[in-house]
């Protein structure tokens, strides 16, 4: 087979096809067309302002550090004018954190940033390991997630940052709305969407600007730049449920690779659907971009994986898209019709949301307030943190005796 | 005499990253002699290294984290001379003296 060539630059030999839209380009125009898109991201939805100290929630894994190495670039090269400072979490796992953790170390001397590692230990007084000796492996995701989440936010605080961006992909996203989909959840499968997590009573904004970014290619823009990241797997209990979201994920992936956008856009046009929730799509329109409450959700956020589906099904979905395409010149006289009614003047309905226990209690939108014990932004009195923590310190009391 | 192309081997590099060199004797870089044909007498590709990977370099029991119903784990990027194996063929693409085959797995988390 004869080297294609690129298709951008028409000259030096294609090494990347882009699973977006099957585009064959040669590395220096990879390179150069995935950083433009992550400043279109940026710059659409208005995510930074000049002079805004922003936190890069750094685990050392491609993600994260693909991050920071873009934002140092586009910072440098647009004139962003930002103040940009890699954030850790520790979460106290003997030999899982501590290599990644020497990658960040390693990632701030060459991006020239700052570093903060903040731990549970000191936020929480307990370890990963002390809690999974406490409570066992199983459920160990479900604290390390809570405390996770509080964790980054605790740590910007300590920096006087009110902005964490974190590394989360398009294939994350797609796979937190396949989640929330099979649980009937529509009103977290609406806040996953939102490249703007946070309001204005939380005092910390997170966002990800890599939303739009497929896997495939951050991977490739790390190996093709040769920066210095760390895979790692949790030594304990990978989570099983997002494990296969992931798999299907993937296998859909390898059929259609078009499909990870397309549920990250569907996920966005479900959004719209529900009542009070109404977050922002890439914002072409110019629009200042929405910003959605984010309460404690990515549970579990951590990359584990081990899904696994069976072939059929698989088959059976690519079918199934198959005729979907063939159906496509119908559905676009649909939209028409639909676009063609909202310009008439109908306001757009939104529908109706069961909650995920069946009854019709209509939407499901949270009241914001404050816990009582730590003050975290919290739709209980007592945080979800601060209840574990009750129960862990309570068991602790008990072998003590 | 035996027909020399039947011992004949194709020397070549085959690098793991992304979480997979745990599978590989926890080694980046192995630098293998592949047969250069299969049993069927076809020439070596990809879908051959991948199986013979697994029988012959793989240190690890768990086989489905590198192969899933027969072919590569979706998932993993497989790059022939730094391309994506997607230009070049897939499975199909016939190895030749001194390439490099890179597996890096996306699955795998920071």
């Amino acid at each position: 087979m004869a080297p294609a060539l690129c298709c951008n630059c028409k000259t030096e030999r294609a090494l990347i096809k882009r699973p977006k839209n099957h585009a064959k380009l040669c590395k220096a125009c990879f390179i150069t067309i995935f950083e433009d898109e992550v400043h279109h991201t940026i710059n659409s939805s208005q995510l930074f302002h000049p002079g805004e100290k922003v936190a890069i929630g750094a685990s050392g894994g491609k993600d994260s550090t693909v991050l920071a190495s873009v934002l140092k670039t586009l910072n440098e090269r647009h004139g962003y004018g930002l103040e940009l400072v890699l954030l850790s979490i520790d979460e106290g796992i003997k030999g899982y954190r501590d290599d990644s953790l020497e990658t960040v170390k390693r990632n701030a001397v060459q991006y020239d940033m700052p570093l903060k590692v903040v731990g549970y230990d000191e936020l929480y007084g307990w370890t990963m390991d002390q809690v999974v000796e406490t409570i066992g492996k199983k459920g160990n995701c479900t604290y390390c997630g809570v405390f996770r989440r509080q964790a980054l936010d605790r740590g910007a605080k300590m920096l006087g940052i009110k902005h964490v961006v974190t590394g989360h992909n398009a294939d994350d996203v797609a796979e937190t709305v396949l989640m929330n989909l099979l649980r009937g959840d529509l009103a977290r499968l609406s806040r996953s969407t939102s490249i703007v997590t946070g309001d204005s009573r939380s005092e910390v904004k997170r966002s990800k600007p890599l939303k739009y970014s497929y896997e495939k290619e951050i991977v490739l823009y790390a190996h093709h730049k040769k920066l210095d990241y760390f895979s790692t797997e949790c030594i304990y209990s990978p989570e099983a449920f997002r494990g296969s979201a992931r798999g299907l994920i993937k296998q859909l992936e390898r059929v259609r690779p078009t499909a990870i956008l397309d549920i990250v856009r569907s996920g966005e046009d479900m959004a719209r659907l529900v009542p009070g929730e109404s977050p922002s799509s890439c914002a072409c329109k110019g629009q200042k971009s929405a910003v959605v409450p984010s309460l404690e959700d990515d549970i579990g956020g951590c990359a584990s994986q081990n899904g696994r589906t069976p072939g059929g099904e698989m088959a059976a979905m690519d079918k199934q898209l198959r005729e979907n395409e063939t159906h496509e010149a119908v559905e676009v006289d649909v939209a028409r019709a639909i676009s063609e009614n909202k310009a008439g003047g109908e306001k757009e309905k939104a529908l109706p949301i069961r909650s995920s226990h069946g009854t019709s209690r209509g939407p499901t939108r949270q009241v914001l307030g404050n816990c009582k014990r730590c003050g975290y932004m919290s739709s209980q009195e007592i945080c979800q943190a601060c209840m574990l923590l009750e129960g862990l310190n309570k068991n602790r009391a008990q072998i003590q005796i | 005499m035996a027909d020399a192309s039947e011992s004949a081997t194709i020397p070549i590099t085959v690098d793991f990253s992304g979480g997979l060199e745990m599978l590989f004797d926890n080694k980046r870089r192995h630098s293998i002699s592949l047969p250069a044909t299969d049993v069927g007498g076809k020439p070596a590709n990809i879908a051959f290294l991948i199986d013979h990977l697994c029988r012959n370099l793989m240190k690890d029991p768990r086989a489905e984290l590198f192969v899933f119903d027969g072919h590569i784990r979706p998932g993993i990027l497989v790059l022939v001379n730094d391309a994506d194996w997607e230009l070049e063929g897939e499975e199909a693409y016939e190895i030749q003296p001194r390439d490099n085959i890179l597996f890096v797995s996306t699955l795998h988390g920071g």
